[in-house]
């Protein structure tokens, strides 16, 4: 069942656009992920979802239930916001039946489904406090406890975790993705951060300029873009997106980046025949650029050996991030922390074709 | 050169500081202390430092000028208060609606602030007074048994200082509020709308609540000003009819100045200052237990 449709939104301010004709429908039990740099429109969306704020055109479906002009408090949605926005008047009970009362829950109920709430997101000993009392990390989990007491069609999450320090926020991830599992809600989430989104995510959409550039699942978004905006943003580092020349060889199809001695070739996907000859945009993961005795498939032809001059190193501790010419452009790749790579010097990596995409360098759309 | 820099920056701290203090002191605590001295003097049309004791004080409690003056402090400081914010309160919600034209509205409201209260008292005496006023206005528009004299009415007198007061103070309260409404954060409205509150509990459970310090602050400002309350009377209706709308600090004008009665005038203003030290002090320790309780969080 359909939880949430958007059928051809569009907002604008005056003369600026902010959404151009978003379509999104998204599944009952769905965890919803709108991702893209700051401006790009997810939470102007996240808001006409709400009903805080109205499209210009289109429609928004709840549960199949048309929402234009119902108001935010009629849409059965729960929200949590980036800045909690507990009332500070308040103590974390009364914030926590505060919307129950508004609508007129009986009392005995509200002390039954905040007792389960409080047990549930562990906070039961904090209820007679102020938010003033609280810490990060409680005020957030303070803020989900609002919106769990109610039992909405569809909770939407406002970059709920930007204001936690980063070991706080990689709990909380964890914690939210466990309580989505149990409790099987539907949840739109927006956020800025492409880790937050690869790992909470059932589906997500890539939002740049008003426009969902890619709406699909985690591995898909990661593995094949849909163009080069969604290459270089998700993925940390980003993809490498190299200029690179198709030509045909003995009926297979190459890629070659550079001229002359220092060019490399790299097996391209068939269905890219069509391009040869002419100019691409080469896309490929750092992790698929790495130490040269890595076995990344049985399948032949998967892997492909090049040698390539190393630039300079950066240890992570986990794995080391090389900085490489292939073919005369920048290129990061990702090897075991390991390996002592000296700069300067021409290395051999093993390049794991598999997962090689070509881009249209005009409509940037991606190609193979 | 260095050495003298440093001596300079050492030194300026102090030239800052200690001059202006020690101005303030001869001023405020000076004369506070003299006056108080005066105060238990048998001092009449000039100072004379002969021991008097609480006589001045125990008079000055018993005439009936300053009971008169006492009560109807207390009337006007109340209505004057709770008027000043209601409407402050009012105005300033009202302009919290994105209205259009807020600038315009925000300087009408505020500009009575400006003038001063000699020019308000004049402006609403004329106002008031029922041979040129708005008696006038309404009776040359033929409704000629309309009256409206409070202001050479015994029991309504004090009530004309209300009104011109209330219209001066409350655009102040207004600025003080909106400023208040403005900083709070815009997500707890959205927070409260999506819990399904309407307008009316947004404001009275969350926000109203949320600027509950300024509400302290501007209860303070404007006891104060009750308190002090001068020219305002003067220039409206001067005290009068008789002593009908008179204040403690015209009392003092008057026997210190008018009747020579400088003990007794001391004694009053020292009663004077006593009172703003009763508002002064719980707002004081209002601040220090917001202070301890905002250090506690940290």
């Amino acid at each position: 069942m359909s939880a949430l449709t958007i059928r051809n939104v569009s907002k604008h301010y005056g003369p600026l656009p902010v959404l151009k004709d978003i379509n999104l429908e998204i599944d009952s039990g769905e965890f919803t992920i709108l991702v893209g740099p700051s401006g790009c429109g997810k939470s102007t969306l996240l808001n006409i979802i709400s009903g805080l704020d109205t499209a210009s055109e289109g429609m928004i479906e709840i549960g199949g239930r048309p929402m234009n002009g119902v108001a935010a408090k009629d849409r059965n949605i729960a929200m949590v916001f980036q800045s909690y926005a507990l009332y500070p008047s308040m103590t974390v009970r009364r914030n926590m039946t505060f919307g129950m009362e508004c609508r007129k829950v009986p009392k005995q109920q509200q002390a039954e489904i905040l007792d389960r709430v409080a047990r549930l997101l562990q906070i039961e000993a904090l209820l007679d406090r102020k938010p003033s009392q609280l810490s990060g990390g409680q005020r957030q989990r303070v803020a989900m406890g609002r919106a769990l007491v109610r039992d909405p069609l569809l909770f939407l999450f406002d970059e709920p975790l930007s204001n936690l320090d980063a070991k706080l926020r990689v709990e909380m991830r964890m914690e939210i993705k466990r309580l989505h599992q149990r409790l099987g809600s539907t949840i739109v989430y927006v956020t800025h951060d492409q880790i937050e989104a690869m790992t909470l995510a059932s589906r997500i959409a890539v939002m740049h300029q008003g426009v969902v550039q890619q709406f699909a699942d985690p591995d898909t978004v990661y593995n094949r873009p849909a163009n080069l905006f969604v290459a270089r943003f998700m993925g940390a580092p980003p993809m490498n997106t190299l200029a690179a020349r198709l030509e045909m060889v003995d009926g297979a199809v190459v890629a070659v980046m550079g001229q002359g001695e220092t060019a490399v070739r790299l097996p391209a996907p068939d269905v890219a025949q069509t391009w040869a000859g002419r100019e691409v945009v080469l896309g490929i993961r750092p992790e698929c650029i790495t130490e040269p005795t890595r076995h990344f498939s049985d399948a032949p032809g998967t892997t492909v050996t090049v040698a390539a001059p190393v630039e300079m190193t950066e240890p992570t501790g986990a794995e080391t991030i090389v900085v490489l010419r292939l073919g005369g452009e920048q290129a990061l790749g990702r090897v075991a922390p390991d390996i002592r790579l000296t700069m300067g010097e021409t290395a051999r990596f093993a390049v794991d074709t598999r997962k090689i995409c070509l881009f249209d360098p005009i409509s940037e759309g991606r190609i193979a | 050169m260095m050495a003298w820099r440093q001596r300079w920056d050492r030194i300026l701290p102090h030239l800052v500081i200690w001059p202006p203090l020690l101005v303030s002191c001869a001023y405020v605590l000076v004369f506070s202390v003299w006056t108080t001295w005066v105060s238990f003097t048998r001092s009449t049309l000039l100072p004379d430092y002969s021991w008097a004791g609480v006589r001045n004080y125990t008079a000055m409690l018993a005439s009936r000028n300053w009971q008169i003056a006492f009560t109807n402090l207390f009337i006007y400081g109340a209505c004057f208060v709770v008027l000043a914010m209601a409407v402050g309160l009012l105005l300033a919600v009202l302009i919290d609606q994105r209205i259009r034209g807020e600038n315009l509205f925000r300087t009408i409201f505020l500009y009575p602030i400006a003038v001063s209260f000699v020019v308000t008292g004049t402006v609403w005496g004329w106002l008031f007074n029922p041979s040129i006023g708005v008696q006038k206005l309404v009776h040359d528009l033929g409704w000629t048994s309309f009256r409206f004299d409070w202001v050479i009415d015994r029991n309504m007198a004090i009530y004309t200082i209300v009104v011109a007061a209330v219209w001066h103070g409350s655009g102040f309260a207004m600025a003080l509020f909106l400023a208040g409404l403005r900083s709070v954060d815009a997500d707890l409205v959205k927070a409260a709308q999506i819990d399904g509150a309407g307008a009316w509990r947004i404001y009275t459970r969350v926000v109203l609540p949320t600027i509950g310090p300024i509400f302290v602050a501007v209860l303070v400002m404007l006891l104060q000003f009750a308190i002090k309350t001068y020219d305002l009377v003067v220039a409206l209706t001067a005290g009068g009819p008789g002593l009908a709308s008179t204040l403690p600090a015209l009392v003092v004008y008057d026997f210190m100045f008018q009747r020579g009665e400088l003990g007794r005038g001391a004694a009053a203003a020292v009663m004077l200052l006593g009172s703003l030290t009763v508002v002064l002090i719980p707002y004081a320790g209002f601040r220090a237990w917001q202070n301890r309780r905002g250090a506690a969080r940290v």
